[in-house]
């Protein structure tokens, strides 16, 4: 039986092709995803084991809790701590480091780092071993600078050249007095890294006279743990907490590692999903091959063979083909795992370089799921080959599917569907957080309902098109009852490609109505001509609202300035702003009272007041950063966004107790609206500044479209692969329909069906089917994306349910698209028939 | 030429095949299965086309058909010369002028009994004539059965639908490949009947390749056909004499 069973592989090598690639295509994807996060992982670790040479421990400041009344912050790493820390036994040196973010203007005046990878730093002495000098000397005062070396070269910067660079808006034009060398991970992937003397550094970046980190170095014979034992003794242990280098390299590598598995998971969830959609390829290949085996299967049984040996034959079948595929996909998997390391690096991703890693635990996943998979999708083809009586052999006909049996599997089907509908619609009616779990289970539950269901819905659903395929004659005629034929089969192709369809519609739907939401949200509230912010969204100085408050063509402007404070016990985030401006530049939507912000009356939004009961008239006690306490009265309670949120109240109050005031933005309106020259000129008030951002409401739009846009980018690419799979299946259906109908179409041509019909025939189908999949796909689609809305809805109140019909037409035409590639091969393959054979062929 | 039976009769040539011949193959392999065929098959006449296997009747019924290409020689239906055509006028010519029988009945079983009778006037987008519809269909008695599909329908009832199809686009000849090869012999009586009765009551033409001399009985003619060549003919066979004429091959092929 083994041997008949392999024989039989050899004999439909061209028929199995196809679902080998279905399977391959999956593990291929599978073995890639680990090939990449493994190798990814690897060089990380090995790369950050490398970027903490200098420290033998690292003294971080611990966060001192807000409690009562008392804001909470960092400690501080004073200078008295450093030099504590400097003198403990076994320690050789002790560096202050102080980062923030250093934009670096090129020549051209644009930004040479991106918009987050521009990081700024100290320079420790007078030679600092973090950063070897490859040219110039230490920079001194405010007025020197040192630049990485990579940097310098991109932007052709060179000793004694002038550089602008901006920290927190203001420009600043210091010389360059060296240049360095840095394996920072930051610059390896493009960033510029920029380094001040320790006093600008910390000036600079607000930490006047502290440090960030303290990097202490151990003496000759004292190992990491023995010096991180002495600083606990010596340093405050409520103030800091001390982490020796080694301990910093695994705790990055895991966390790297941990950020790749969040990854790692989602590529193996769209790797899932095409083994998923391979699944029903694999089974109805399985099918169709065991109908056409059906007298040979049945003459073995005649002969003597057993129903186990029969069952045995056809799944020893699908083990060879799911070794073939699976070994296949493993050596796809490390192509694609490479192609996505350099796909990667050429994105500007920061990628260390390392061998490519094949762990045994890939090939092991590749082999185990390929073979899984296919022998489980033949596992039910196999039962239903072994239950075909022996005297099956005699007749000729192929076994038909009876009705009986639909009928079950409608009951089934509707009950699926009516549970997954019920469920999904009872989780939008949840709060969000205990939704999430029925919504996936509803899904599931109604995805698998249709499935089973697709039998029974593909006449109806045929049926509507027929007015189309009429218009084609008899080749439309034979099309439309040719898919209809074989409800099963049709139905398990169109399946297929249905459930990639689904995904695709459903986060189209909600990724667009959520974007127009968002869109929505922040620009309806704002009445500003421009938004002025950090390029990396990091704090401006208030010198920079300042300036534009006095630009020309300027009528109002107000930043929103950062703050903390503690309310009844509890952090409450502070919005200062303008009290006389802000009402030109907001429009903010009041649910009670009004918006009027000036002394100390404030406006808080919706959450916060329904949580503590703020009503316009309220009074409430604020413990400010300093520790001062001001009595404040709700005047109105408006409806939180992204940009607003919290306690909004005047900058005339807020600033007095701020020891380093920073705005996140500046709102500005100007006398003659939002034009090119308007902003022109802003951007000349603040120095033509490359690291300061200047948007209209058009650009806030366009940046957060941006974001989705890449998001759905992604996630098309990786849902591609289960459509690819998906087209494989309308191929194979398509060609064993061909096979099978070849007396039918010898027929046809006989008496008078030219080539061309009998090409246009198959390709109708093959697109009557890909369409029937289409729709249904569109309609679960459409169906999740409102259900999944309807949760978002109770987050965002802007939410609002957007039917992308542009992109669902574009859907609907490449499941059209789709039939008609599917069809080229097995509709040249009925053309090409020869008539006497097919005729003559029982 | 010596072979084409022309004498005593003056009705219209229905098609014609000259010097036909069809080869497979080349060198070792090569086989004859048609040599220098020339046969007429005349107008309103019912034609039996019998030989051993192998003696090349139904590569001649293929190639006179339209349905199989010759190596040389010539082919006329009516007045169309088919050894010029490309596969798409042939085609066309297969629809128009041709009807065909098979023994495999050979229906769509998508398409109901009435639907697969006028496949071939849907294919070549034209309207039926009714009153000749139902003048086939009364022939053939399928009536009553008109919505069934071919599943629903017996053999015997299936192969009327058949020639109901071949018959139904008046075509100027009608093919039949063993039409009662796969029937019972009440069932394939009554076909040959229908046929009969095409002919002498309708004028149409047939041309049928048998292996039945019961089935050759019912021909105006039968054309006897040996090792790729024309041996023998006979006009209003019996089925004593078609047997008779065979066992003398049968014979011959043995002593030879």
């Amino acid at each position: 039986m083994f041997r008949t069973a392999l024989r039989n592989v050899l004999a439909h090598k061209a028929r199995l092709l196809m679902t080998v690639l279905a399977v391959m295509l999956g593990v291929a994807f599978v073995s890639g995803t680990l090939v990449f996060t493994n190798t990814l992982s690897d060089a990380y670790q090995k790369s950050f084991a490398k970027g903490f040479d200098q420290v033998d421990v690292a003294v971080r400041p611990k966060y001192q809790d807000s409690e009562g009344d008392r804001v909470g912050k960092d400690a501080e790493l004073t200078q008295a701590l450093l030099d504590r820390a400097a003198k403990v036994p076994g320690a050789a040196s002790a560096t202050g480091v102080v980062t923030g973010f250093t934009a670096v203007a090129g020549k051209d005046g644009e930004l040479v780092g991106g918009d987050w990878q521009s990081a700024g730093g100290n320079y420790w002495g007078t030679e600092d071993p973090r950063y070897p000098l490859v040219s110039g000397h230490a920079p001194r005062g405010k007025g020197q600078v040192l630049i990485d070396s990579a940097t310098a070269e991109r932007a052709g910067f060179k000793v004694g050249d002038t550089v602008r660079l901006s920290v927190d808006g203001p420009v600043l034009t210091p010389t360059v007095s060296g240049i360095f060398t840095t394996d920072d991970g930051n610059v390896a992937a493009g960033g510029s890294l920029t380094l001040f003397d320790t006093p600008t550094a910390q000036s600079l970046f607000g930490k006047k006279g502290t440090y960030d980190e303290i990097d202490v170095r151990a003496a000759a014979g004292t190992s990491q743990e023995a010096l991180k034992a002495a600083l606990d003794k010596a340093l405050p242990g409520k103030l800091v907490e001390t982490t020796t280098g080694e301990r910093l390299a695994d705790d990055q590598a895991a966390a790297i590692a941990d950020s790749l598995s969040g990854l790692k998971k989602s590529l193996l969830v769209f790797a899932g999903i095409a083994l998923f959609v391979g699944t029903f390829i694999i089974a109805n290949t399985f099918t169709m091959l065991v109908a056409q085996r059906t007298r040979e299967l049945a003459l073995l049984r005649a002969v003597g063979a057993s129903r186990r040996q029969v069952t045995r034959s056809v799944l020893v079948e699908a083990f060879a083909v799911g070794t073939v595929a699976g070994v296949a996909g493993l050596v796809a998997g490390i192509g694609i795992g490479a192609g996505l390391r350099s796909l990667l690096g050429s994105l500007g991703e920061s990628v260390p370089d390392g061998p490519l890693v094949i762990g045994s635990g890939t090939v092991v996943a590749a082999l185990a799921v390929g073979i899984l998979v296919t022998v489980l999708a033949a596992w039910l083809p196999a039962r239903r080959a072994a239950k075909i009586p022996p005297v099956a052999a005699m007749s000729s006909l192929h076994a038909k599917a009876t009705t009986k049996s639909l009928v079950l599997r409608n009951t089934l089907g509707s009950l699926f569907a009516a549970a997954g509908i019920a469920v999904v619609l009872m989780a939008t009616n949840m709060d969000s957080d205990s939704a999430q779990g029925p919504m996936g289970i509803g899904a599931v539950l109604l995805i698998i309902g249709v499935f089973v269901l697709t039998p029974l819905l593909s006449r109806p659903l045929i049926a509507l098109a027929s007015p189309v395929l009429r218009a084609f004659g008899v080749s439309g005629k034979l099309a439309r009852q040719n898919s209809v034929r074989n409800p099963r089969r049709t139905a398990a192709t169109a399946s297929a490609l249905m459930i990639g369809l689904t995904l695709i519609t459903g986060m189209t739907v909600m990724a667009g109505s959520l974007q127009s939401s968002i869109d929505r949200m922040a620009s309806s509230a704002i009445r500003a001509d421009y938004v002025v912010s950090m390029a990396n969204q990091g704090p401006l100085s208030p010198d920079v609202a300042k300036k534009l408050a006095t630009a020309d063509g300027v009528t109002a402007s107000s930043p929103l300035r950062n703050g903390e404070s503690r309310v009844d016990g509890g952090t409450q985030w502070l919005t200062g702003v303008d009290g006389a401006a802000i009402g030109k530049l907001t429009d903010l939507k009041m649910t009670d009272g009004s918006f009027s912000v000036g002394g100390t009356r404030i406006v808080v939004d919706e959450d916060r007041a329904e949580k503590h009961g703020w009503k316009p008239g309220s009074q409430l006690t604020a413990h400010f950063e300093d520790g001062a306490t001001r009595r404040l009265t709700v005047a109105g309670v408006y409806e939180g966004n992204d940009m607003f949120n919290g306690i909004i109240l005047d900058n005339k109050v807020l600033t007095p107790h701020l020891t380093d005031p920073a705005d996140m933005r500046v709102m500005v309106k100007m006398a003659d609206g939002a034009s090119d020259a308007a902003k022109k000129g802003l951007v000349k008030t603040l120095d033509t500044n490359p690291a300061v951002k200047i948007q209209d409401k058009q650009d806030i739009s366009h940046e957060i479209g941006n974001v989705f846009t890449q998001v759905l980018n992604m996630v098309y690419g990786l849902l591609g692969m289960a459509v690819i799979v998906a087209v494989l299946g309308v191929v194979n259906t398509l060609a064993m329909s061909v096979f099978e109908r070849a007396q039918e179409i010898g027929m046809l041509r006989a008496i008078g069906l030219d080539r061309g019909a009998v090409k246009r025939m198959v390709r109708l189908e093959s697109l009557v089917i890909s369409l029937f999949g289409g729709v249904l796909g569109l309609g679960l689609g459409v169906f999740f994306g409102w259900a999944a809305g309807e949760l978002l809805a109770t987050e965002i109140p802007t939410y609002e349910l957007q039917l992308p019909w542009g992109r669902m037409a574009v859907f609907l035409l490449l499941a059209g698209v789709i039939g008609v590639l599917a069809a080229l091969w097995p509709a040249r393959r009925a053309a090409r028939l020869n008539m006497l054979t097919a005729i003559k062929a029982e | 030429m010596t072979t084409t039976p022309t004498a005593g009769r003056t009705t219209a040539v229905a098609a014609r095949a000259m010097e036909l011949s069809k080869i497979y193959g080349q060198g070792e392999t090569r086989v004859v299965a048609l040599d220098r065929v020339s046969v007429d098959f005349r107008a309103a006449e019912f034609t039996a086309i019998m030989g051993p296997s192998g003696s090349g009747k139904s590569t001649l019924m293929h190639c006179v058909a339209g349905l199989d290409t010759f190596s040389s020689g010539s082919v006329r239906i009516g007045d169309t010369e088919l050894g010029s055509l490309k596969d798409k006028q042939l085609t066309k010519l297969r629809r128009d002028k041709i009807g065909f029988i098979f023994q495999a009945f050979n229906l769509l079983p998508t398409l109901t009994a009435l639907e697969n009778i006028t496949l071939p006037m849907d294919i070549a987008g034209r309207k039926p004539d009714k009153a000749w519809l139902d003048q086939v269909i009364q022939m053939v008695g399928l009536s009553g059965r008109l919505g069934h599909r071919p599943s629903q329908l017996s053999g015997g009832q299936q192969q009327r639908v058949a020639v109901a199809r071949a018959l139904a686009s008046k075509p100027e000849i009608i093919f039949g490949d063993e039409p009662t090869g796969n029937l019972d012999s009440r069932s394939g009586a009554e076909v040959l009947g229908f046929l009969r009765n095409s002919v002498r009551e309708l004028g149409q033409t047939v041309v049928m390749v048998t292996h039945d001399p019961v089935a050759a009985a019912y021909a105006d003619r039968v054309i006897f056909l040996a090792d790729g060549r024309i041996v023998d003919e006979m006009y209003g066979p019996t089925a004593e004499s078609v047997l008779d004429t065979m066992k003398q091959f049968d014979a011959k092929g043995r002593t030879s």
